[in-house]
Formats: C-alpha cells, sequence, structure tokens
C-alpha cells in the first residue's frame, strides 16, 4: 500500500486519541482507519476488518433515515465531502448488517492538504439516541 | 555523488570548545552529483562556509530547505552566491496553501531582522514550492514529502546511478503513537528513507528526554533507529544535535545506541566538515 501523507498520518493519531467516533477516508472512499469509539458504534473492530475499499465498508454498514431508507448520495456527508470538497452535517440512522441501529449527526469535511492536495475526509458522529 | 555535512546542529547555532568536535552551525549538508549539479540542503549557519568555498563561476546552486524555521535559513543571508550579480540561486521550499515561498521567506530576509530585502540580491534568484512529485535538478533525482515536524516541513531523498541519500533533519516520526508504527505506510517519511544508503536524520533526543518534548518535531535517537532499521538504511548519520548537548555527551549517546540496539546498519554521528562519497560508500572527516 502507498505510503499515506503526512497529513493522514497525523488525523488517525489525533483520532486515536479522541473519545469522539471518528473515520477516516482517503481521496477514494477507502475507510483508512476508524477509531474505537467508531468501532462501538457500528460494532466492528478496525483490527479485524483494516482498510476497507468503499463498497466493502458500504456493504457493513450505512446511512438509513427514520422510515428506513438508504440515504441518497446528495445527503450522505461522506460523499458531499469527497466528491464534492464541501463540509456536510445530517442527522441519519446507521445501520450495520449485524443489527446494530443507532440515531446519529455526523458531520464529514474534506481533508485538503498542503499544495492544494485532496486526500480525502473525515466524518465524526454524534450519537443522538439508541433503539 | 559527494555528500558534505557543513552544519549538524539542531535548533541554535553553539560555537564553543564544548561542541568543537561535531560542530556548532545549525543544518546544511551539500550534494554534488557526478556531472557537478550542486544541491544545499539547509540555510543554517553552516552555509556561510559552504558558499565561501564556491568559485564566482559555479554555473547554478539549488538551494532545497525542508522548512523554514530560523536554524534552516538564519544562513541564507550570508550565502555569498545571492551577493554574486548573476549566479543563477534557485531556492526550493516547502508548498503553502496560504503564503508564496518569497512572502514567507521575506518575513526572515527584510528589515528590521535583515538589511537587505530578497529583491535587492544581486544575483539572479528564483524561488520555488518543491513539488511533491519526482523531479530532476541536473542528474539528481530528487523525491520531496511533507513529514511529522510543526509546520510544512519537507524531507528530501536524492538518487543517482542508484545511490540515494536521504536527509529528514526535523522528524518526529512516533507522534501520538510512542513508537514506529507496524504498518510502513501509516510511517511519516517512510518512503523517503527506504532502501537509503545514508539516512541524515533527526536524533535530538535521549529516550529519557522525549517525554517531555513530545510534539516539539525531533526524535530521540533510538526512535530515528527504529525507524531506519524498519526502512532497511546502510548507514544512519545522527543530526540536529540539541544545543544543550556537548561533544562528550553526544559520543556516549551515540555509543549507548549502538551497544543498546542490535542494528545492521552503521550509525555514524554527524560531524561538521564530515564527507560522503558515493563510490566507496566510505566516509571521511575533513574539518
Amino acid at each position: 500500500m502507498a505510503q499515506k501523507a503526512v497529513e493522514v498520518i497525523l488525523l488517525r493519531q489525533l483520532a486515536s486519541c479522541l473519545a469522539t467516533p471518528m473515520m477516516l477516508f482517503d481521496q477514494d472512499g477507502t475507510l483508512l482507519f476508524y477509531n474505537e469509539p467508531a468501532e462501538s458504534l457500528i460494532g466492528y473492530r478496525f483490527d479485524e476488518t483494516g482498510e476497507m475499499s468503499f463498497s466493502q465498508w458500504d456493504a457493513l454498514f450505512y446511512e438509513v433515515d427514520d422510515v428506513g431508507i438508504r440515504l441518497p448520495a446528495t445527503r450522505r456527508p461522506v460523499l458531499i465531502a469527497l466528491e464534492h470538497h464541501l463540509p456536510a452535517h445530517a442527522e441519519f440512522w446507521l445501520r450495520t448488517f449485524n443489527g446494530r441501529r443507532r440515531k446519529v449527526e455526523a458531520t464529514a469535511v474534506p481533508l485538503m492538504g498542503q499544495g492544494g492536495r485532496h486526500l480525502g475526509a473525515v466524518v465524526t458522529f454524534w450519537e443522538t439516541g439508541k433503539p | 555523488m559527494k555528500i558534505r555535512l557543513w552544519g549538524t546542529r539542531g535548533s541554535l547555532a553553539t560555537p564553543g570548545p564544548e561542541t568543537v568536535r561535531y560542530g556548532g552551525n545549525t543544518s546544511c549538508v551539500e550534494v554534488v552529483g557526478e556531472d557537478g549539479t550542486r544541491l544545499v540542503l539547509d540555510a543554517g549557519t553552516g552555509i556561510r562556509r559552504l558558499g565561501a568555498t564556491l568559485s564566482e563561476e559555479s554555473s547554478r546552486v539549488d538551494v532545497l530547505l525542508t522548512h523554514l524555521h530560523m536554524d534552516h535559513i538564519q544562513g541564507l543571508g550570508f550565502f555569498r552566491p545571492l551577493d554574486q550579480p548573476g549566479q543563477d540561486v534557485r531556492v526550493w521550499g516547502p508548498p503553502s496553501s496560504t503564503q508564496d515561498l518569497g512572502t514567507r521567506l521575506g518575513r526572515y530576509l527584510s528589515p528590521p531582522l535583515f538589511p537587505v530585502r530578497l529583491k535587492e540580491l544581486p544575483c539572479r534568484l528564483t524561488l520555488h514550492e518543491a513539488p511533491l512529485e519526482p523531479f530532476e535538478i541536473g542528474a539528481l533525482r530528487i523525491e520531496a514529502a511533507l513529514v511529522c515536524h510543526p509546520g510544512p516541513t519537507l524531507g528530501y531523498r536524492i538518487s543517482e546511478n542508484g545511490f540515494t541519500v536521504a536527509y529528514i533533519p526535523d522528524h518526529e516520526p512516533v507522534l501520538g503513537a510512542g513508537c514506529i508504527a507496524k504498518d510502513r505506510e501509516w510511517i511519516s517519511g517512510f518512503e523517503l528513507a527506504e532502501g537509503a544508503d545514508l539516512l541524515i536524520h533527526d536524533s535530538q533526543y535521549s529516550l529519557a528526554e522525549y517525554p517531555a518534548r513530545v510534539g516539539w518535531g525531533h526524535s530521540a535517537l533510538s526512535h530515528a533507529l527504529q525507524f531506519a532499521d524498519k526502512a532497511g538504511v546502510r548507514r544512519f548519520v545522527t543530526f540536529h544535535h540539541d544545543p544543550d548537548r556537548d561533544d562528550d555527551a553526544l559520543d556516549r549517546m551515540v555509543n549507548e545506541a549502538r551497544m543498546a540496539l542490535d542494528l545492521e546498519m552503521e550509525i555514524v554521528a554527524g560531524t561538521e566538515g564530515l564527507q560522503f562519497e558515493s563510490e566507496s560508500v566510505a566516509f571521511s572527516a575533513t574539518m
């Protein structure tokens, strides 16, 4: 695998120290890292899954609205940050294929590195309710 | 390729009898390719003596700055080629998303901190943000990458005819983790150093000193050696010596590291005047 940009390395280290659930994506949507608080949110351990391509993580957990319909791409914060390089915020249910369901708010921020490089996005979650 | 160390001290120039063996000048390393291409890595106070050795007929000099902390640029205004009319001097530095390199360097190279402005220099000076893709100067292939240190900071990897020197003078690869990461792609600077014949690397602290200086952007020698070992470096040169570490203390620190860690690579204490040549991969100290 390719060397990660130092900005991404530092962000992973920061995320590792925080009690806030965070996920770190590269510019292609690969889930590079998620911290322990995010592990408890989705029910998978990073040590078990490692990095996951977009299609891999999208099959493990996904965003749904109050009636259980998957959010369209235009409302998914991570995709807005990755595709349009814009910050985005949304409230939704995070549903996983192992049966978990969590009401969360999520903020996605695009990662712009020195020299204007688009490095990916970081998503921070706040759990707002439990089933 | 020839590599010569002109300044190995970190943070602050530290002249005096207690540092006379390893030297007190701040970061500056000269790299000369087989076709005569000359690179100057950083412009610490060591660059003044280097500049004094260059003839007025030097066709072109490229100064590659890792970053703009004072100990890496303080000598720039005293680099003789800058005062030579028509001399082609190209200065490369880290990219920034806010200010161009001239604006950032001009904060030091202008009154009241310095009497002469960059635009008043008689040489033909051009400033470049170093690309983060490989580029060439003469026959030298150069790779630059941002590394873990406060503010945009580059490390450089320079290759010619199968010989590679990596220069990462200010670097804290264990920040946030406390150790070198298991996966190589998550180690700051790894690709710069990987398989290098010579790695000139930050070794400012002892392992005992490091915990009180986490986040300052520098390495404990032990961490730096682990980094180099994982990267498969052949020869390691300690660099950016702490200003409070005198020659005897530096001897002890390097000897203890050699004994404590059973490493295949050679560990060399960075010394002003030390010269390396790629053909023999031998080195000799010529002060």
